[in-house]
């Protein structure tokens, strides 16, 4: 156990083995699954294994990109507390590019490929002779989904790396040694924060999920459908950061954060719950009680229809649990409760994508989870060999941050 | 009601309260309370005080607030005068959250609220006095209780020593209203100033 701020992680040989193996579980279900939905002409079976595909890449990207936010968010908050993991946000964060460029390949193949059984809207003849589609072939077109795709996910890297070479820079010093220079940073981290938070606002939280979840359904619509795949990813993401400060702070690292910082991590994590549980509702309400046709369609096979009890159970652990769990404020300042409720809510929000995704593609019958729980573990894998190799970087700690002293007699 | 006495004593600055706090527990003197004009980060830790339980109170107000809410809707509309809304069932329970929702939050809020007011003796009725007007300016005023064998000189001395000023020997009426006086009564031969 060492205290030095200046300290990196060193990964443990079980860390990577772990990582590497979950990759080689993910590429195994990945390569069976598509050996066994093959066979010649067998359209809705190819569908289930890009399905799969676009559901794990696009939740864990939208889910390590919700460490970007967090970080941007409190930066702009002129939050101090959040400098004493800022590093773990940072490496999470890291795995935007990489991830990214997967997401990448298999939405532009969806986009572009033979695959009309997940986005119908990309097969020309068929949008010819649908009234709605052809109407909004405006914004569900291959141009634009291909250039908006392209656009997020360039702008998330590159704005991503800005932010974390500016906090990179603070720890030779040089740029926050007088009170103007730590004037400037502050500027500089605020203006890209701000930035960052501007492409947030116009992909995460409008355009991204309509073009990339939502066009599955392609006749069915709903405008809070972005805010409340944000809340979904954000919440999602939060665990993420609270997994990797528990399991640093186990290992002696991060001598910075205390109790203090995971209770209001924890906070964080129940109030977006709850805050997700409430989109969940206004979306899902004002359907029930309309009962118009061509919005109830999504909901029917959903809340009612095979895939009810998956549907009802990602909402007891997206609401109910974490509600129940963290209300008090000792569970939010435990280790193994944080543990627990992160990984409940990671799974959880993954089920989610799993009932955003599938019935629209398999509408028959609930598909076999186990393949893409395996695809799911593979993008786990990667997310910890990419945060492990960042983490390990550079120091763990931004001793030189303007607002470390906030984050040191941080008390909530 | 018994009459005790207190040693109260005015600090300026955090820096010099949290010290003294910490002397005057340690010399094993029994503090009341610190009064202060604004909250502050760990002095409740510093005195000792145990967590207040405000929040379990608030949510079991939230729960019976809920109850409340589900089974009168449930037994006013699917059970005592059923009406059709738009074909939807009696037991409708999705247009019923906003209202249990909302129960939830007014029971828990002014529960809350009521009971804050209990465990704090505050009422519109009640006048309360300070030990020192001043707690509610600019100063933090630490009271200390004085038991049989506390020797008042002494304790004086002792909490000078740690950095009070306007040390001062009162009197207050214990029980339920502690602090609690008429505007027109003059107690202890002065008259205490309203605050």
């Amino acid at each position: 156990m060492s205290t030095s701020t200046t300290e990196k992680f060193i990964p443990a040989k079980r860390y990577n083995t772990i990582a590497f193996a979950l990759m080689v579980i993910g590429v195994i279900a990945a390569i069976s699954l598509f050996v066994t939905t093959g066979g010649e002409g067998n359209h809705d079976n190819r569908a289930r294994f890009w399905a799969s595909l676009l559901q794990n890449s696009v939740y864990f990207l939208l889910v390590v990109n919700a460490a970007m936010f967090f970080m941007c968010a409190t930066t702009l908050a002129w939050g101090g507390w959040q400098i004493g993991f800022t590093r773990v946000t940072e490496a999470i964060a890291s795995c935007v590019p990489v991830i990214g460029v997967i997401a990448l390949v298999i939405l532009l193949a969806l986009c572009f490929g033979d695959h009309h059984t997940i986005y119908h809207w990309t097969d020309a003849e068929h949008v010819a002779h649908d009234p709605v589609l052809e109407h909004k072939s405006g914004f569900l077109s291959k141009g634009f989904f291909a250039t908006v795709t392209i656009l997020t996910v360039v702008l998330w890297s590159f704005l991503g790396w800005k932010m974390r070479q500016l906090s990179l820079k603070t720890d030779e010093g040089d740029i926050v040694s007088t009170l103007e220079k730590r004037k400037k940073f502050v500027w500089n981290n605020t203006v890209m924060a701000a930035l960052y938070i501007v492409v947030f606002a116009l992909t995460v939280m409008s355009s991204v999920p309509w073009l990339w979840v939502m066009s599955i359904d392609a006749h069915w619509y709903s405008t809070m459908f972005s805010w409340y795949n944000f809340a979904s990813t954000f919440v999602a993401g939060l665990s993420l950061i609270a997994l990797y400060v528990v399991f640093l702070k186990n290992n002696g690292y991060l001598p910075m954060v205390n109790k203090e910082h995971l209770h209001d991590l924890g906070k964080f994590i129940f109030a977006f719950s709850i805050f997700w549980t409430y989109l969940w509702f206004a979306q899902f309400m004002l359907i029930w009680y309309a009962n118009i046709p061509e919005e109830t369609v999504y909901f029917k096979p959903r809340a009612e229809g095979i895939y009810s009890a998956i549907f009802w159970m990602m909402l007891i652990i997206n609401f109910v649990a974490p509600l129940l769990i963290f209300m008090s404020k000792d569970s939010k300042r435990n280790y193994t409760v944080v543990t627990v409720v992160s990984v409940l809510v990671l799974f959880g929000h993954w089920l989610d994508y799993f009932q955003m995704v599938f019935p629209a593609v398999s509408p028959d019958k609930v598909p076999m989870i186990l393949f893409d729980m395996g695809i799911g573990l593979g993008f786990v894998g990667i997310i910890m060999f990419v945060t492990g190799k960042t983490l390990s970087r550079h120091s763990l700690t931004a001793r030189n941050h303007p607002f470390v002293k906030e984050a040191v007699i941080h008390h909530t | 009601m018994a009459i005790k006495k207190f040693i109260t004593g005015n600090f300026y600055d955090e820096a010099v309260l949290f010290p003294a706090v910490k002397k005057v527990r340690r010399a094993g003197y029994k503090v009341q309370d610190v009064y202060t004009p604004f909250p502050i980060h760990g002095l409740d830790k510093e005195l000792g005080m145990k967590d207040t339980d405000l929040h379990i109170a608030g949510f079991i107000y939230g729960i019976t607030g809920t109850t409340t809410a589900i089974s009168f809707i449930g037994w006013a509309l699917a059970r005592d005068w059923q009406i059709n809304f738009g074909g939807k069932p009696f037991f409708s329970l999705p247009a019923w959250i906003p209202i249990m929702f909302e129960l939830t939050v007014l029971f828990s809020a002014v529960g809350m609220v009521l009971t804050f007011c209990w465990l704090c003796q505050l009422a519109p009725f009640v006048k309360k006095d300070h030990f020192n007007p001043r707690s509610t300016d600019d100063t933090f005023v630490m009271a200390i209780e004085c038991t049989d064998k506390t020797n008042e000189e002494e304790a004086v001395a002792f909490l000078k020593n740690a950095g009070a000023q306007d040390v001062q020997v009162q009197s207050r009426e214990t029980g339920w209203w502690f602090g609690r006086y008429d505007r027109e009564t003059v107690r202890f031969g002065r008259k205490v100033p309203a605050v």
